[in-house]
This record gives C-alpha cells, structure tokens and sequence, in this order.
C-alpha cells in the first residue's frame, strides 16, 4: 500500500477521535505500522478537534499530518483550515449537511455526505463519525485494487469492536449501522 | 500480540512490568494519563498509587521509596519538573536510584502544553545543584518508550543514580502498537545498602546527602564522578539510519527525530545524501556514533523542538570537525517533514 495519511477534523463531541481509533484498530488487526495522534488541548466539546492517522506498510516517521492524502471535515472552520493542504490527488470526506460549502480544487476527490442528517434519519444520532468511517473505508482502505487498501470488512468489524468499550455493548450494532449508511452513499 | 496504547499510558505500564509497584506523582498536562493509569493499576497489584500535595512532595516520596529499597518512580511535564529539581538533586547525593518522568511542554514558565524539547539543558545539564549528572533517555516510540522504562530501572539500579525518560507531549500522547514484556518476569534487584530494617543482624544503613567535612563530600563526589566514567564508557545509546554514504547528516531525538527522519527519507527519494544520527541516550551523550558520523559527513544539521538546546553537545562531540547547522521550532509547534527538507536541501546545493 502507499503511505496513507489521515486527518480527521471537526468540533469536540463529534467522535473525531473514535472516528480515527477505528482506523487506527483496524490498521492494527491488519499488522500495518501506524500512528494515532490527537490534537489535545481546550477542545472540549464545541472547541475545534482533529486527529492525525497514518498507516504504512513502513515505520512512521511524522504522526502529525501536516498535508493529509485523506481528509475528513466535520465542520466549516476544519474545512476551511485544512481544504488547501490535502495532498493533490488526494480524497475528501465533506459533511455536507454542516458543511454547505463546494471543493473549488479539482485535484482531488470529494464526497459529499449528509452525515448528520442521515445519522438523525436513521435512528443513528450521534453516529456522524461512524457514517464518514463507513465511507471512508468504502473508498479508501477497502478499496479493491486502490492505493491505500490494506484490510477487508472483516477487520473493520473487528475493530469497530474493539472501539466499542463493553459497558456500551448496545452501541456495537449502531455503529455498525452507521457503517453500512455511510458505505452506501 | 500487539496492542494499541498512548504512549503516557504505555509508559506506565512498562513501569509496572519493570517491577515498579511504587508511583508517587501530580497531574500536569501532558502527561496526566500516566498517572491516571496508575490510580487504576496500582491497587489491582497490590502497588501504592499515591497523589501527593505537590510535585515536592512527589519526588521525596520516591527519595524515600527507594532508600528503603524498592522500585519508586514519578512522572510530570516541564514546570513539574523544575519542582522536583531539588528531589533529584537529593537523590543523586544520596547515590539512589529512581526514575523521573519527563513529558515535556514548552516553556519557560507555565509556558503552554503543547509537544516540546526545550528541557534539554535542564535534564542533562542542571535538574539541581551540586555536581551530578542523571542517566537520560529519549525514546522515539511508543514501543522504545516500554522499553527503554525497563534499561532506565536497570541501569539506575546497576550504577545507583536516577534515570529519566525525556519524552514530550507528542510521544505521550500518541498511540502505536507496542508489544509488552511479560508481567513478573524481572527478579527484584538485591539492594545490600538500602535502609530497609536490619533487624539487629547487620550494622544500620544510613542513606543521606548531607557531609560536613568537606574532605568527605569532595571524595565522594569523586567517586560518583568515576562511576560517571564507566556510564560513558559503556552506556551512549544511537541509532544510525542511512548514514554510512550521507554527506549531510541530521542530528535529532524524540519526536523531532521523527520529524527528520520523514525529511531524510524524501531526501533520499530527491537523491540526497542525507542520513540521521538519532540519540537514545542524550546524558550518556553518543560521543562514539557522532565521531563516527563526522568522520565522514561533510556537514550536520541538528534538528530540536528547542531554539537549540542539543547543538554545542554536537559540536563537543566531533570536536567541530564539520560545519554544525540548527534548524528548530519551539513553544510548541512542530517542524513539519517539509520544512526540514528545505533545510537539507539548501545545504546539498
């Protein structure tokens, strides 16, 4: 596989940090180097938060993803501060019902996903992270054939299990839910 | 079979692993999570979790801890650490062994709480008075951070004098897939001189740092500097990545070696001669891998999150042999793997 290098960014409380947990697990299970780093700080719920994800069949030098070949924006102010330094040819993942804003460059590959009105449609509110999870494996790490594949759903299930702490066992099938929303957009 | 931790969190559970059952410690950002860890931990094995009122009254707690004999540790971040200067000052008169965690944040003063290196000086050079000097440690890893907790203990308790593990808030917080050594799997360390109760079988042990007569303290001193001898002699820690054709070689620890070797590797790609020298043990300083390197580079690059904290030591070690350049950020910011490589680049031209 290539160096993938992930930044998932929105507001505190949206689970950009369990968003990227489960990257990080399921590179784990699939025995690839990674590195799982998060912006700490004042973001409490509200403030900005991000997440930098890399996953290579290499050691990782930076975890810090300074220009990202995956974005995932969950907010406007991430969207602004991060469009312009996504890799060219790399992929975004827009929140499109947060976000109302158009990619202007047209070096890189945009999905628009309602996230946080399909997740609220769905029985799955809360769950935004998880259905941006659902597409971002879709295109990018389960992706037959493509540069940054390295596992198969079975191992994203592995790991969505493994992010779910057992007192919450309940959430397990609604994260799960909000995969396969987000894997159909 | 690996498992993903934060570094913080790894940290604490080498330690425990390396026969530490005794954690006296303060909560300071970024490295809250290692004591956190231990508040769960230690009651589960038996150990002592203990919060103290401040980070004094911390590191005399593990001066006592370990006077008596057992595996003692505290961790903190920068401002934490100056606190605990005095402590470890005492420790080192003392001849003790102990292991002082430092996850730095950038300074001076309460400074802010992102990732930094600027504590260098303070930890190789003057964490308190008197003539000493600590064991220092950088890892660049989660899995050399467990790692590296249990060559701290060891070689602690081998020459009896504190050791530290200087990380930062990047390395602490961050989290990687370590594999952990098997719990109980280190024997305690037989320790003939601590004060641990002779039960009218053996003169008392007197463990202290006070010595009035100054004939005493001086050979002492003395002493202890020759075991600083045999420290240096056998105990400098470096990796050497892609340096043996390099013409230009980075010089960085920690997380800003990860920074570099990212740049050293696009370097490579550009086809540059670059390559890095990565201090494990920053106090012993690697004299011998940096000799080795200057012997045949034609110039160095010392890379810190510090405004250059590392690069007189540099120019010590090879004697100025070449040219010794320094590219930092501080305060916490974090270079980025291009901004290194311009650097390499202008100085390949």
């Amino acid at each position: 596989m290539k160096n993938l290098n992930i930044l998932l960014a929105g507001f505190g409380g949206q689970g950009v940090l369990f968003a990227g947990k489960v990257v990080a697990y399921a590179a784990l299970i699939a025995n690839k180097q990674l590195s799982w780093l998060p912006s700490y700080g004042p973001e409490m719920r509200g403030g900005t938060a991000n997440c930098s994800v890399c996953v290579s069949d290499e050691a990782i030098g930076s975890p810090l993803v300074t220009n990202p070949n995956v974005l995932i924006a969950m907010n406007l102010p991430s969207f602004d501060k991060f469009i312009n330094a996504v890799e060219p040819g790399g992929v975004v993942i827009v929140d499109s019902s947060l976000i109302d804003k158009k990619v202007e460059r047209d070096d890189v590959t945009v999905y628009y996903v309602p996230s946080t009105a399909l997740a609220d449609e769905n029985g799955v509110s809360g769950l935004s992270n998880m259905i941006l999870v659902g597409k971002l494996f879709h295109e990018v790490c389960l992706k037959e054939g493509g540069d940054y594949q390295f596992c198969d759903a079975d191992i994203l299930d592995q790991a969505i299990q493994k992010c779910v702490p057992a007192r919450k066992a309940q959430m397990l099938d609604f994260n799960r839910k909000a995969v396969a929303l987000g894997a159909n957009q | 079979m690996k498992v993903l931790m934060k570094g913080n969190e790894a940290l604490a559970e080498a330690a425990i692993r390396a026969g530490c059952h005794h954690f006296f410690g303060y909560p300071i950002t970024p490295q809250t999570e290692l004591a956190a860890y231990m508040s769960k931990r230690m009651p589960k094995i038996g150990g002592t979790y203990l919060q103290a009122e401040s980070e004094i009254a911390a590191v005399n707690m593990v001066l006592g801890c370990s006077a008596a004999g057992l595996r003692a540790m505290t961790s903190s971040s920068s401002p934490g650490i100056s606190l605990k200067g005095e402590g470890i000052s005492y420790m080192a008169g003392s001849d003790l062994p102990a292991l002082i965690i430092n996850v730095q944040r950038g300074g001076p003063g309460l400074g802010g709480i992102q990732p930094s290196q600027s504590d260098y000086w303070q930890a190789t050079k003057a964490l308190g008075h008197g003539d000493f000097q600590i064991l220092v440690f950088a890892p660049s890893t989660v899995q050399e951070m467990v790692d590296l907790v249990s060559d701290a203990f060891d070689t602690a308790d081998k020459y009896r004098m504190p050791a530290m593990i200087l990380a930062d808030g990047m390395l602490g917080q961050m989290m990687e897939p370590v594999e952990l050594p098997e719990e109980g799997a280190k024997a305690p360390v037989e320790k003939p001189w601590a004060a641990c109760g002779h039960q009218g079988k053996r003169p008392h042990n007197i463990v202290n740092s006070l010595y009035l007569t100054p004939e005493k303290l001086e050979s002492l001193v003395k002493e202890r500097y020759q075991r600083y001898e045999t420290v240096k002699a056998t105990e400098q820690r470096a990796e050497e990545y892609l340096t043996e054709d390099a013409d230009v070689i980075v010089v960085a620890y920690g997380a800003s070696s990860r920074v570099s070797r990212s740049a050293v590797n696009k370097a490579r790609e550009k086809g540059l001669k670059v390559g890095l020298v990565r201090p494990i043990t920053l106090w012993p300083f690697p004299v011998d891998a940096l000799k080795r390197a200057a012997s045949h580079c034609k110039q160095m690059l010392v890379v810190e999150m510090s405004m250059g904290q590392m690069v007189d030591d540099v120019k010590l070690a090879i004697d100025c042999k070449v040219p010794v350049h320094f590219y930092g950020r501080t305060g916490g910011m974090i270079p980025t793997p291009a901004e290194v490589l311009a650097q390499l680049e202008q100085l390949c031209d």
